[in-house]
């Protein structure tokens, strides 16, 4: 049976508030953040409204500020907030033992 | 010897076990017979209580729960230090380590946690110890009686309370945290900030970020090594970065285990004959790690058994720190999100914070720091899943305010509800009753409050309430005001005030900041972020740890970032001159970095474009190697001097254009501004630098320099405005100086020098740096001090290897076959 999680590395390896990526080969990249209270979600790294790299927002509470042109990205939902509408997919994370799992399923929607 | 009833096994005389038997005692006190197998040699007693223990607070005695005489009086056998190492499903046995074979119609699990022993090198020496039974407490004692130092490797709850035993014990302890804040599971940043403060305030060394890379010593304990090579000396080391669900004999006997043992709502695991309870269960994906969940566990575990079964539902959490003198209690969920409302209260002057998450009418989750006295009360709220609409307003300053009628759907009703003798300013002592008699005088603007009862005239922080008392004193008559803007929405201080208050209260960190301001969100927005960031470090040069992450990408990564997500580089290029060394490194860069454009940009310097964030540093050495620093394209800093050819081959040149507009970006490289910032020196009146339109201007004459300030050709094109002209070449120098600290020192972040000088007026820029010659000097001090620590080049940082995570993915997925994966790497 294929696993239902992948095993991406190790919690300490994200930058506090920040993001790191994950490329997919074939697929779509995905940014992987942290939030200040340690929290950790993962996005396809496009933005909604032109693809700007998500990851290289700036992260405050659970949201990312797009750098491009600052539409505001809820890391939970993956919806974009305020006046702005758009969605970019979520990936299922969880934490195990310092590790960070990804949905394998999520992360590799998309390939081809 | 027979004994009719059926035999209950628990295994573990923890915490959980023993509950679990009072229940079932309870609840019918002749169903079982009932043996208790312990791998501590002692009677049950309360882990919880070993942290005051070690503080001294307590001894073993007051800590025990069940005695000798408890199992005896219940015809309880307690096989104590013998531990359990394997059990017979089939069979129905158990067997201990002694060799003793016991049969089982019921058996319960409760094996509690291990602590997790991080697999540095090192772990196993002398002297290393974890925190979790009485043993692990006499070791400490053990080695605090002969002093030293102690470093403690977790910042959780464990590892600060064993910290704070220690330190109590008379060693000197160093805290290591691997997350940049203490508790971060438990507490936000804002929490966490306070948190540490309190600790290094009582002597106690924190470290955060601090990746522990080996312990090391000759056959005992000597020290622990980071990471980044620091070593902190140390004779005993308590590891305290987490627990691990005891599994070892469930798995072994054939268990279905996830990260605990997987048990329903009755807590029966995959076998029916055998029941687990506590730290090791896992259920419906949840394992805890605290005592309220057990209990509950243990009601319903006992209901199922012997009584009615009410089944288990999980358990909501909360957490309270004990440390004698801090008071610090979380409960919930206060990650926000979407639909989330953080309600947040900041009381500096009393070292107080408050944060209740609220999502649709419910209370989700709250942090409160110094004042925990509403904890029970917002748990109570949170876990009832009471509807708080109706005292939404009023819910932060607790349940005697909230339940007292103060709540209305008035957001000034929390200022109305306050006695007349309630104090509004603390620094003035002014009270209520006092501004609101200066308002019924005829004082209807806060200014005028200020002018005659000097509330809110010193650090501000009242602002909000006078403001309630004026709206609520005039109604309709009193329509807002405040004419500057707020920094954000996180906080009603204006740009100015934060400044000052930066200054004046000596406020020297961004956590620290939103404090002692009453900062309205724990951990602000993409605009005050960077800005105090940036307000911070012009007021603390040197002292200032610049936070990366509160830096707009560009600035984080020393590049412009493009609209396909790679980046431009653009180095120094010194008045736009260069030459043939500089311009082969840049065109073997393009090439071997497969640059798609190299450009030559309106401010006299050349453009790669199309780099990827991985090649960055590379590119960076190359260039580096080259003699060619950052050109701090991307930065709320000094961009360029644009220069013309002046004296040097012009037939119309009057003064070295050229030179100077090297030597001006010599001096003011690496600054960082409230905005981009560009200067230009024309060689004469012709102007070919277009100094016209720049922060700063200079046009050289016959006489000298013609100093102009304030000037645009961006969105709005704006002439600069005629500063003075100066004799001699050092004296321009000095004059971009001092006007340059001015703006640093004065502009509010994201103005450009126009619409600043607009703002405070051309008079007022002159009378600072033309007529006082004193404040010039004392300027342009300021900004070279300043320099000493900002010329540093980023990117020969960065290209030696700092921030690496930064250019580097975290991982790389490469699906085996596509699109049906059939296995994968993970890279
Ligand atoms: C590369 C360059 C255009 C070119 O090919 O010549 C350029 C490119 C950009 N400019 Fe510019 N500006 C460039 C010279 C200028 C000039 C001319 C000058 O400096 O003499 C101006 C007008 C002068 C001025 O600033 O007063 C100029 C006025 C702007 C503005 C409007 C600023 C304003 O205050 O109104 C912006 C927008 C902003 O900063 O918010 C801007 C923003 C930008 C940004 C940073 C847009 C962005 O945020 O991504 C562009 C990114 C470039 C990159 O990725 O490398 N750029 N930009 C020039 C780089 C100069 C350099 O060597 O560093
Ligand atoms: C220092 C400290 C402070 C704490 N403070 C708090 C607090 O303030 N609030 C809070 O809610 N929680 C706190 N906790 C957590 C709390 O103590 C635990 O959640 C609780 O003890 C778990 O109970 P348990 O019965 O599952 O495990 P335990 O209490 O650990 O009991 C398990 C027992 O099983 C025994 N055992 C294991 N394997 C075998 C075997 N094979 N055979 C026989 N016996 C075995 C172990 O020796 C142990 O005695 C604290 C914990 C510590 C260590
Ligand atoms: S003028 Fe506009 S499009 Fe051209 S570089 Fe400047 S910001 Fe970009
Ligand atoms: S691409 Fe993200 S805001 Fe435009």
């Amino acid at each position: 049976m294929e696993p239902e999680w992948l095993d991406i590395g190790p919690v300490d390896q994200l930058p506090a508030l920040g993001a790191r990526t994950l490329p997919v080969r074939g697929g779509r990249e995905i940014a992987i953040f942290h939030t200040a209270n340690g929290q950790v979600y993962a996005l396809a790294n496009q933005c909604p409204h032109k693809a700007g790299p998500l990851s290289q927002g700036i992260v405050h509470d659970t949201t990312v500020t797009c750098p491009l042109h600052n539409w505001r990205i809820s890391l939970v939902t993956g919806e974009a907030l305020g006046e702005d509408k758009g969605c970019v997919p979520v990936i299922p994370v969880k934490i195990d033992g310092g590790r960070i799992l990804i949905g394998r399923a999520a992360a590799l929607a998309g390939v081809q | 010897m027979t004994n009719p009833k059926p035999h209950l096994v628990v295994i573990g005389n923890g915490m959980a076990g023993c509950r679990a038997v009072e229940e079932i005692l309870a609840r019918d006190a002749e169903r079982y017979r009932v043996t208790i197998f312990g791998a501590e040699p002692r009677v049950n007693y309360n882990r919880i209580m070993l942290s005051p223990l070690l503080a001294g607070d307590k001894a073993f005695e007051d800590i025990v729960i069940n005695d000798h005489a408890w199992y005896a009086d219940n015809g309880i056998e307690l096989v104590a230090g013998d531990p359990v190492v394997a059990i017979d499903r089939a069979g129905q046995t158990i067997a201990a380590r002694s060799g003793r074979i016991e049969r089982y119609d019921k058996l319960l699990l409760a094996t509690g946690s291990d602590p997790f022993i991080i697999p540095v090198p090192g772990h196993d020496l002398h002297g290393v110890v974890t925190f979790r039974d009485m043993d692990d407490v006499g070791a400490m004692l053990r080695a605090a009686s002969a002093g030293g130092d102690a470093v403690v490797i977790g910042g959780g709850l464990l590892g600060l309370e064993a910290a704070h035993g220690l330190y109590l014990r008379g060693m000197k302890v160093t805290v290591l945290h691997l997350m940049p804040t203490l508790m971060e599971r438990q507490l936000d940043e804002a929490a966490g900030w306070l948190l540490k403060e309190e600790l290094e305030r009582r002597g106690q060394t924190i470290l955060t970020g601090a990746d522990t890379a080996e312990i090391f010593g000759q056959g005992k304990v000597e020290g622990v090594r980071l990471k980044d090579g620091r070593e902190i000396a140390a004779s005993l080391v308590v590891m305290a970065v987490g627990i691990r669900p005891n599994v070892k004999l469930a798995r072994d006997a054939g268990l279905a285990i996830g990260r605990g043992v997987h048990v329903d709502d009755h807590l029966v695991t995959s076998d029916e004959n055998i029941l687990a309870v506590g730290e090791c269960v896992e259920h419906q994906g949840q394992v805890y790690g605290l005592v309220a969940p057990l209990w509950e566990m243990c009601r319903s575990l006992a209901d199922a058994l012997v009584a009615t079964p009410s089944g288990y539902g999980g358990s909501v959490t909360s957490t309270k720190l004990k440390v004698s003198g801090i008071d610090v209690f979380s409960a919930g969920d206060f990650s926000g999100g979407e639909g989330c409302e953080d309600i947040v209260m900041r009381d500096a002057s009393r070292g107080i914070y408050k944060r209740v998450v609220v999502k649709g009418d419910r209370l989700i989750g709250t942090v409160l720091y110094g004042d925990t006295q509403d904890g029970a009360w917002y748990f109570d709220l949170l876990k009832k899943q009471e509807d708080v609409a109706s005292i939404r307003d009023a819910l932060i300053f607790g349940q005697a305010f909230a339940s007292g009628g103060g709540a209305s759907a008035n957001p000034n009703a929390a200022v109305a509800a306050m006695p007349d003798d309630g104090e509004i300013c603390g620094c003035n002592g002014v009270s209520k009753g006092k501004v609101v008699a200066a308002i019924q005088g005829g004082a209807g603007t806060l200014d005028a409050v200020r002018a005659c009862t000097k509330a809110s005239a010193s650090c501000g922080s009242c602002t909000g309430l006078v403001e309630g008392l004026l709206a609520i004193t005039l109604g309709d008559d009193y329509a807002g005001e405040r004419a500057a803007p707020t920094v954000c929405k996180c906080t009603s201080f204006t740009h100015e005030d934060v400044r000052r208050l930066i200054i004046e209260k000596s406020l020297k960190a961004i956590p620290q900041v939103m404090q002692e301001l009453h900062w309205t969100t724990p951990d602000g927005c993409s605009s005050c972020r960077p800005a105090l960031n940036y307000y911070l470090l012009c007021a603390w040069p040197g002292e200032f740890v610049d936070d990366n992450q509160s830096r707009f990408v560009n600035e984080r990564m020393h590049a412009n970032i493009q609209k396909d997500g790679t980046y431009s580089v653009v180095p120094r290029m010194w008045g736009g001159v260069t030459n043939p060394k500089e311009l082969r490194a840049i065109a073997d860069v393009a090439e071997q970095y497969q640059a798609r454009m190299v450009k030559v940009t309106g401010g006299q310097r050349l453009d790669i474009f199309g780099i990827r964030k991985e090649d960055l540093p590379a590119v960076w050495a190359d260039l580096n190697a080259a003699g060619m620093v950052s050109g701090h394209a991307y930065a709320k800093a000094l961009r360029t001097v644009k220069t013309c050819v002046g004296s040097e081959w012009c037939r119309f040149g009057t003064q070295d254009s050229t030179g100077l507009g090297i030597r001006i970006e010599q001096m003011t490289w690496g600054s960082f501004m409230p905005h981009k910032f560009k200067i230009a020196v024309s060689g004469c009146p012709r102007n070919c630098a277009e100094a016209s339109i720049k922060d700063i201007g200079v046009i050289c004459v016959d006489s000298g320099y013609e100093l102009s300030i304030g000037g645009n050709g961006g969105i709005k094109l704006r002439g600069t405005d005629f500063l003075c002209k100066v004799a001699t070449e050092q004296e321009a120098l000095d004059h971009c100086a001092a006007f340059i600290q001015l703006y640093r020192e004065e502009a509010r972040y994201l103005d450009r020098t126009a619409p600043w000088v607009e703002r405070v007026g051309i008079d007022y820029i002159r009378q600072r740096i033309v007529e006082d010659d004193i404040g010039r000097e004392a300027l342009r001090a300021r900004f070279l001090y300043s320099q000493s620590f900002m010329q540093d080049d980023p990117w020969a940082k960065r290209a030696a290897g700092e921030d690496w995570k930064l250019h580097q993915h975290l991982a790389e997925i490469r699906p085996a076959r596509a699109p049906v994966a059939r296995s994968l790497e993970v890279a």
